[in-house]
């Protein structure tokens, strides 16, 4: 029983957390041979997590911008000696494991929360609203696994690194940019604390007091879908369905109604504080702590008390 | 070039959705159903391409039960010059996995030779995000996934990708798999004389077997259950007694 987990790359370098998540998914089902599609540096990094067994990796220009074509095939090529493939559910796993599952002839288990045994696994359907139980009957299980769902496995893992060679580039695809916003606050995905605003900030300007209650705190900014269709912020800040899932410690939702598609991408969050002047807003039937007020008098009232 | 748009008809994402009290899934019986929304902007996006002078045809195919054909006469109505339904369940309950659906697209593709095939990046039911990467396999074609801008240029299509971070853009080789994602475009409503019109347009009907492909699901169901409810909290009545409990807990 063995499992290849295709390690997340991002800049560059390995993406620990997403990383770590999906070997806690991973190492229940096998022996874990992590493949890094990418640098030597980033093969190191993986081995040094607790319970991966062996790094593979294949270092060429063909993958430096994770292009699905390639990366896909690289998999495929690995693939016989094991039982299992596994990535976190990230944009970039999601866009190569189907691709690898079909030249499989198999299906994909997408967005997995939980690993019941070896070919048993549940995962949302419908946004959220229902969670399914599904046994697969093919001979290989390609899945991907929500990173909120699992803790990450800690260091301290002293895995074998071993090169390996490319599996070619028919060159389908070519790579002409990457606009990756840059901040200095955490990544939305695997921050401590995210403060979202809603359509309840009323605008782009007004969302500077979002950010600086999130800055105080050291957080992440995220938004509700209304937020981002009304231009209020950009799309990778978006939480819910389809933007990004997070379970931070602490989420502040701020002028956000709760709409199904939002709670479906914060509600596993540890405690949820939410701030709405409507005391009828859904969000505070998930909330820990409501408070029923206008957002402008309380979130800079907030920063400032958490200054003090 | 012709385009060829993969819709399929779903629960409407407005309608609350109901696990049965059997827990073999959600319950479909006698609720609205409608084209998944990330579809409707895959035909639309086909649509302005055609409108563009980048496309000749725009050709929907729904892969499902008889009655999507309603939801390929929206398509037809919003601009699509013809349909193609092929019927591979009986009861609206029998989800066809994306990969069987893929090998079903691929056959409708082997047959049609598009230039393009636009589809929504994931169904709103199963939430699987992957017929577009599946079929992308099956054909040894390109994928651009997560669409937000789409332009043709000579025998490629330059596709800006919705990725975690940011945007990324690719240059992927014709013919190619795009997916759509929510910020490509806002579907158009259609008009009533259009839907007049639609129902003139051509719709093929075929079966999975004409196309002789095995739609058996590789998972099988083992139970669908309610999500954990989360209890609502307290109510706090200010900013000091909020940050004096988040100080409590130890999170602040």
């Amino acid at each position: 029983m063995a499992v290849l987990l295709l390690a997340e790359i991002a800049g560059g370098a390995l993406a620990l957390d997403a990383t770590a998540k999906a070997v806690t998914a991973a190492k229940s089902l096998g022996d874990v041979t992590v493949l890094v599609a990418g640098p030597a540096a980033a093969g190191q990094a993986a081995s040094q997590i607790d319970g991966v067994a062996k790094v593979v990796v294949a270092d060429d220009a063909a993958y430096a911008n994770g292009l699905a074509e390639p990366v896909a095939d690289l998999v495929v090529s690995l693939a016989g000696n094991y039982e299992h493939i596994v990535a976190p559910s990230t944009a970039s796993a999601k866009n190569i494991l189907p691709r690898v599952a079909a030249l499989l002839d198999v299906m994909v288990l997408s967005d997995v929360t939980a690993v019941v045994d070896g070919s048993t696994f549940e995962r949302p359907i419908y946004a959220g609203n229902a969670m399914q139980t599904v046994k697969s009957n093919d001979s290989k299980k390609v899945l991907t696994v929500r990173t909120t769902a699992f803790d990450a496995a800690g260091q301290g893992g002293s895995g074998a690194v071993e090169a390996i060679a490319a599996a070619g580039n028919a060159g389908l695809s070519e790579w002409v940019e990457d606009k990756v916003a840059a901040s200095d606050r955490p990544e939305l995905t695997s921050a401590k604390i995210v403060v979202s605003g809603g359509r309840g900030v009323g605008s782009e300007e007004n969302f500077a007091i979002i950010e600086a209650l999130a800055d105080k705190l050291g957080a992440a900014v995220g938004a509700s879908r209304a937020a981002v269709d009304s231009g209020f912020a950009p799309n990778d800040w978006q939480v819910g369905q389809t933007g990004k899932v997070v379970a931070p410690e602490l989420y502040i939702a701020v002028g956000i109604s709760g709409a199904i598609q939002h709670l479906a991408g914060m509600k596993d969050s540890k405690v949820i504080v939410a701030i709405n002047k409507d005391e009828e807003a859904p969000i505070f039937q998930v909330a820990d702590y409501g408070l029923v007020a206008d957002l402008f008098e309380a979130v800079p009232d907030l920063t400032k008390a958490l200054k003090e | 070039m012709k385009i060829i748009a993969p819709i399929k008809r779903l629960i409407d994402h407005n309608v609350k959705v109901r696990v049965k009290a059997d827990g073999s899934g959600v319950d479909l019986a006698n609720v609205k159903m409608s084209m998944n929304p990330f579809d409707e902007i895959a035909v639309e996006e086909a649509i302005r391409l055609k409108e563009a002078g980048k496309a000749d045809e725009v050709v929907v195919v729904s892969i499902g039960v008889k009655q999507a054909q309603e939801t390929l006469r929206t398509a037809l109505a919003m601009g699509a010059d013809r349909a193609i339904l092929v019927v591979a369940a009986d009861d609206v309950h029998q989800d066809i996995e994306p990969l069987a659906v893929a090998k079903i697209l691929k056959a409708v593709i082997d047959a049609e030779a598009p230039g393009l095939v636009i589809a929504g990046k994931q169904a709103i039911d199963n939430d699987m995000n992957a017929t577009g990467q599946m079929l992308a396999a099956l054909l040894g074609w390109g994928q651009a996934t997560y669409a937000s801008e789409v332009g043709i240029e000579g025998d490629h299509a330059v596709v800006t990708r919705e990725v975690d971070g940011g945007l990324q853009t690719i240059k992927v080789k014709l013919p190619a798999i795009v997916t759509a994602d929510l910020r490509l475009n806002e579907p158009r409503y259609a008009s009533l004389p259009n839907i007049m019109k639609a129902k003139k347009k051509p719709l093929d009907e075929k079966t999975a077997a004409d196309y002789g492909v095995d739609v058996t699901p590789r998972l099988e169901i083992v139970k669908t259950a309610e999500p954990a409810a989360r209890s609502a909290g307290e109510m706090v009545g200010s900013v000091d007694e909020l940050v004096s409990k988040l100080k409590e807990k130890g999170i602040v």
